[in-house]
């Protein structure tokens, strides 16, 4: 039977482009699994702050330790500070409270807090027993001023410049590599300019 | 025994009812009310990140949903108000991201695999039939109409 013409036709393209068939599946897969797997180092709950770069928005609040005195970013312009929001029920702003006693000790940068919806009597009373790093903290009540300033956890840390600009975010608690190696220098770099 | 255990677990079923708390008063006016949860269900709740400020129910949600009701009842339109929250948490606060040079390949993106997809498949299933049509020469005709009378004749 002459049936050799036909099995010619089907077996002659397969030759040159087996090397293809296996080089494009191949590829597109190590394109899927690279692009994933960076996907998977990103941390969606870091939401980029769009408010970096812009002026801190102001608000005047009670203090927490004297409701009679207030407290304004207005006035520590001329110099740079930290806002640092925080609550006497939030478990991670422990954490980051031995790290903000360390720097508020080196006495390089003011730390100011911002108590996020809590009670009066309970923030008083955690900033007693684990230690009170902060040179004033307003007393935010209902959680409006931090919704001006885009919080929506705690804890979050704000760098603050001579000019009132918010030059940095931190979201969640400050370790002390961050310590190391973003506020310090940042520090010394937005005081050493005007 | 078995009586105590049913009894026991018709007791602490029951006892949740107690934890049940009666849902915080809506605005007098339903009107508005609508209008916020539509808006709200626009919108991303930043701490539960896969529902919208109307689902969620973490505080922060309930605060921005007081937040966008307050600023309705001042007379602020509902772009105003999402502009306002976009100003303080970025386009992530949008539950669709908008449509912008980096989020093309996000919205199209399925459906260009879709068409390549399909392309490829129908390039696959018009290269299967062109072995088909090569065309028979006179000398197989005559051999395939002999084979076929032989079969015939054969069967009978």
């Amino acid at each position: 039977m002459q049936n050799t013409t036909m099995n010619e036709n089907l077996g002659a393209p397969a030759r040159g482009r087996t090397w293809l068939r296996v080089a494009v599946p191949l590829g597109l897969f190590l394109g899927l699994v690279i692009l994933l797997g960076v996907g998977l180092t990103l941390d969606p709950h870091r939401v980029p702050s769009p408010l970096i770069n812009k002026p801190a928005p102001d608000f005047q609040l009670p203090q927490l330790h004297d409701p009679a005195k207030t407290f304004s970013p207005k006035e520590l312009l001329g110099k740079v500070w930290m806002l640092n929001v925080w609550a006497s029920w939030c478990v991670s702003c422990r954490d980051e409270h031995v790290v903000l006693l360390q720097l508020a000790k080196t006495g390089v940068l003011p730390i100011y807090g911002l108590d996020y919806k809590d009670k009066r009597s309970e923030g008083i009373a955690w900033l007693q027993e684990f230690g009170n790093p902060f040179k004033a903290v307003a007393f935010d009540a209902d959680g409006r001023v931090a919704i001006n300033y885009g919080v929506y956890g705690v804890p979050e840390s704000y760098i603050i410049d001579k000019r009132g600009v918010i030059r940095y975010k931190f979201i969640g608690p400050i370790t002390p590599r961050d310590l190391r190696d973003k506020i310090l220098p940042l520090v010394k770099e937005l005081n050493g300019n005007a | 025994m078995h009586r105590l255990v049913l009894a026991l677990i018709l007791v602490v079923l029951g006892s949740a009812t107690v934890f049940a708390k009666e849902a915080p008063p809506a605005s007098s006016n339903p009107r508005l009310e609508k209008r916020v949860m539509a808006l709200a269900s626009q919108l991303r709740c930043l701490v539960c990140q896969n529902e919208t400020l109307a689902d969620s129910p973490a505080s922060l949600a309930a605060d921005l949903r007081a937040e966008i009701r307050q600023k309705m009842e001042q007379g602020e339109s509902d772009k105003q108000i999402v502009d306002y929250l976009v100003a303080r948490y970025g386009d992530f606060v949008l539950y669709r991201p908008p449509l912008m040079p980096t989020t093309v390949l996000l919205w199209f993106g399925p459906l260009l695999l879709a068409i390549a997809g399909l392309a490829w498949l129908l390039y696959r299933l018009m290269r299967r039939h062109a072995p088909d049509s090569v065309p028979l020469s006179d000398a197989e005709h005559k051999q395939a109409a002999a084979l076929l009378a032989e079969q015939e004749g054969g069967t009978q």
